[in-house]
């Protein structure tokens, strides 16, 4: 890369540009029918897979560690809306809504889960590492923070081929406080890659409060000594996170460089399977369940719009139910991978 | 049709618990996601929710009831059109004292399935070196050389490979390795990092899950410690992990080992330590002909390829063949000279004292066998083993620590496999098992040397 001139210190100004739009608590386009309709369907799916997953886990069908996403469903569903084909997706372990989203089939993440040859690794992967190169979904990744310079890897190559994609780096509010998060911040705007760096900020590092382990808990200003702007996003209203996401790639496929987007969410389990989450009170969760739960928003808003009734909801939901009742049936029938898979995909 | 509530596994070790408390009561309506139970475990008390929406029916394990095994039934849920009432007779006190209902329930195959044996792990056939045209011209060049030709061949060849570290552009290079390709090949494909190990690491392994082919290099292998969990866990796990979907074509490179009174943190030899790591293929020449021939292979191999140089080596000359394309192959050991009473196997700077150890036990006699391994994952066994039949005998050389040495590995092999041949124990020459010293005659005295070489070799020998 060419080298760049650095400001003199007298020079300097403010990091970061004031940020002008609001995407937690301002006013953003509403979604047409299909636009909340297609969220609603979409969220509902994750939502349905991830208990219907907790439940194999109960009954010792999954095993190991499974971290769901209950809660959290805006978030991916949002941001999905306003990629094209050719962007990249990867993030950490809690990752089977991200791959329900970018369009991997339920039947494929569900046997990977219980350890089928029908997973979309032959069930050499599990929970927290899967993958599509169809889908341009680069894992599910189990170490934290570790899929931020993979991502930021995946922006590489898009400028390097001189293509208009985008790289959605996903990470949580524990990741961000890893070294490896700001090394690659400081190369991404450095050579202004196209990469949108989405911190799910959902208040817990496994039982660790964010205001516990961090000393900035804005994370969407994390970026602010490499001029990497940054927004702090409603991650529970899926209309919030879409309207957020389109500034995010325009930023990106218009060569501005790295953006952060900073999710504010919940997840409403345990941190993985085993955890009794004694951490917060049951209020806390009660309160985000019943306050800004992402689906029921958008259940609200069909029924008040009357863009469906509540059968029409309910024929989704038997949909929805199906599609996961086929991925929970495959994934108990369809066989352990063959002992010969041992040995396969070592070395090319 | 009634559902099944059972009771759940909360941990991955879980195998029964204490139904401790009912949230919900026989005709109660749930919704998925509502709490309807708790269960003590071992570890702590866990909330149980419902999955299914419907009217708990029958509840079939009172509270308070201890070591319910894991996927006993512990409720009956009915749903829409199901007779709640007689859903609520059907199940008897007697089912529940049996515990019959969950063996119902189809364990998980990883419980029921005997264990089957483990398939052999599988052989792979290397090529031997290509046939060198009778009258090549063989020029005279430094192993450096040698390493920055193999990289333009190939960057010429490929447009998707390009180099990045710490000064290999504008600086041409911390060991000047990479002179010049900047000026040819432009600073898309020649890139300058910050001095972030961990974080160029990392995004070197993700544009090669692209299908790019990053060439890192580390301005030596001490730095990579920063970066090895991109390595080892993202470069080297991702095609098993992905069930062969993608994986990473990368080479990372540079020198490693000791260099010259630069102490304990900059003089580390790491074959030993990726040589452990399946998904890793692990190169370290000698020779600058294999060094040109082996980096361009690493370039090429679709596999992420750790290739180990020498500070000290560098300026080294060596004859390389004059050919328009010269590749080796990964995974083949090299006979540096043939011999009939002993077998010495060493590798990249190891083989400087291997070399002048043969030199000076052909003065007395002892005519060895000298091989350089070259690669040290996949190994060479076979060429060693039938070295070792014509011998009998067997002494490795190297410069990393002595414990797991690639020394042992090899010797451990050895007796595994070819232990009737053996006619004396293996002995096997490392470095010293201390951090490296500053002073001049500690570090001395911590390195091989080649009186030690000579010494092993006589006393397999029996002289």
């Amino acid at each position: 890369m060419a080298p760049r001139k650095t400001a003199s210190v007298s020079s300097r100004k403010s990091a970061v540009k004031p940020v002008k739009k609001d995407f937690n608590g301002g006013t953003f386009a509403d979604f047409s029918k299909d636009e909340d309709l297609n969220a609603y369907r979409e969220m509902l799916l994750i939502r349905r897979f991830e208990e219907k997953a907790g439940q194999l886990y109960g009954m010792g069908f999954i095993g190991g560690f499974c971290h769901l996403y209950i809660g959290q469903e805006a978030v991916v569903v949002g941001m999905q809306m306003a990629l094209k084909e050719g962007d990249q997706v990867i993030t950490g372990y809690r990752d089977h809504g991200h791959m329900l989203a970018c369009g991997m089939s339920a039947r494929g993440v569900m046997a990977e889960l219980t350890g089928r040859r029908g997973g979309l690794s032959k069930g050499k992967g599990g929970s927290m590492h899967m993958f599509s190169k169809e889908k341009h979904f680069y894992g599910g990744h189990g170490i934290v923070g570790a899929q931020v310079s993979l991502g930021t890897g995946l922006a590489f190559a898009n400028r390097y081929r001189g293509n208009d994609n985008v790289s959605l780096t996903y990470f949580g509010d524990g990741a961000a406080n890893q070294g490896q998060v700001y090394e690659s911040f400081n190369m991404a705007a450095l050579w202004k890659l196209p990469v949108i760096y989405i911190i799910e900020n959902n208040r817990y590092a496994m039982g660790t409060a964010v205001s516990r382990a961090s000393a900035q808990t804005d994370f969407s200003q994390r970026g602010a000594s490499f001029n990497i702007p940054g927004y702090q996003v409603d991650g529970m209203d899926v209309r919030a996170v879409k309207a957020a996401a389109d500034e995010a790639v325009e930023h990106c496929r218009t060569g501005k460089g790295p953006i952060i987007l900073e999710m504010l969410t919940y997840r409403y389990r345990g941190h993985s399977m085993s955890d009794p989450a004694k951490y917060r009170s049951k209020d806390e969760v009660q309160k985000m369940r019943s306050e800004h739960d992402p689906i029921e928003q958008v259940r609200a808003r069909l029924l008040e719009k009357k863009w469906a009734s509540e059968d029409e909801l309910k024929q989704i939901d038997k949909d929805v139910r199906d599609v996961v009742a086929d991925s929970a049936d495959f994934a108990q029938s369809d066989p352990e991978p063959d002992a010969s898979e041992l040995y396969t995909d070592i070395l090319i | 049709m009634p559902i099944d509530i059972l009771m759940p596994a909360l941990s991955p070790t879980m195998e029964e618990g204490t139904l401790s408390k009912w949230l919900k009561n026989e005709g109660d309506a749930v919704k998925a996601g509502d709490v309807i139970a708790e269960i003590e475990t071992d570890k702590a008390t866990m909330e149980v929710e419902a999955v299914d929406e419907g009217t708990i029916a029958k509840i079939v394990v009172p509270a308070g009831t201890e070591n319910v095994k894991v996927n006993t039934l512990i409720a009956l849920l009915a749903e829409e059109g199901d007779d709640v009432d007689q859903l609520g007779k059907g199940v008897g006190q007697d089912e529940v004292a049996a515990g019959a209902k969950g063996a119902e329930v189809e364990a998980p195959l990883a419980a029921q399935a005997a264990p089957a044996s483990v398939p052999a792990a599988p052989k792979t056939e290397v090529a031997a070196d290509p046939d060198i045209p009778a009258g090549t011209e063989m020029v005279s060049t430094t192993v450096r050389e040698a390493l920055r030709d193999a990289m333009a061949e190939e960057m010429r060849r490929d447009g998707d490979v390009f180099v990045m570290g710490e000064e290999v552009a504008e600086y041409q290079g911390a060991y000047k390795i990479t002179q010049g390709l900047l000026q040819e090949f432009g600073a898309k494909r020649v890139i300058d990092t910050p001095i972030t190990e961990h974080g160029f690491a990392g995004v070197g392994v993700g544009a090669a899950m692209t299908g790019l082919r990053p060439i890192v290099e580390f301005m030596t292998f001490n730095f990579a410690m920063q970066a090895i969990d991109q390595i080892i866990n993202s470069a080297a796990k991702t095609l098993y992990m992905s069930g062969g979907q993608m994986g990473a074509p990368i080479v990372f490179r540079g020198p490693n080992g000791a260099a010259a009174r630069v102490a304990a943190q900059h003089s580390q030899c790491y074959a030993a330590w990726y040589s452990h790591i399946p998904g890793l293929k692990v190169v370290m020449p000698y020779t600058a002909a294999d060094a040109k021939g082996l980096l361009k292979a690493a370039i090429r191999d679709p596999n992420p390829v750790i290739f180990l140089e020498n500070e000290i080596l560098y300026g080294q000359h060596f004859d390389v063949p004059k050919l328009d394309d010269f590749v080796l192959p990964i995974g083949k050991a090299r006979i540096h000279k043939a011999g009939k009473d002993a077998t010495v196997v060493s590798f990249g700077i190891g083989m400087t004292y291997a070399t002048k150890a043969v030199a000076e036990l052909e003065k007395d006699g002892i005519d060895v066998e000298l091989i350089d391994l070259r690669t040290i994952r996949p190994m060479d066994l076979p060429t060693i083993i039938e070295s070792v039949k014509k011998t009998g005998r067997l002494v490795t050389v190297e410069e990393g620590y002595p414990q797991s040495s690639v020394g042992t590995e090899i010797a451990t092999r050895v007796m595994q496999q070819a232990f009737d041949y053996l006619d004396a124990p293996i002995l096997t020459i490392a470095g010293k098992d201390v951090p490296m010293p500053y002073a001049a005659n500690l570090e001395k005295l911590a390195l091989p040397n080649v009186g030690e070489v000579v010494q092993a070799v006589k006393t397999v020998c029996y002289k």
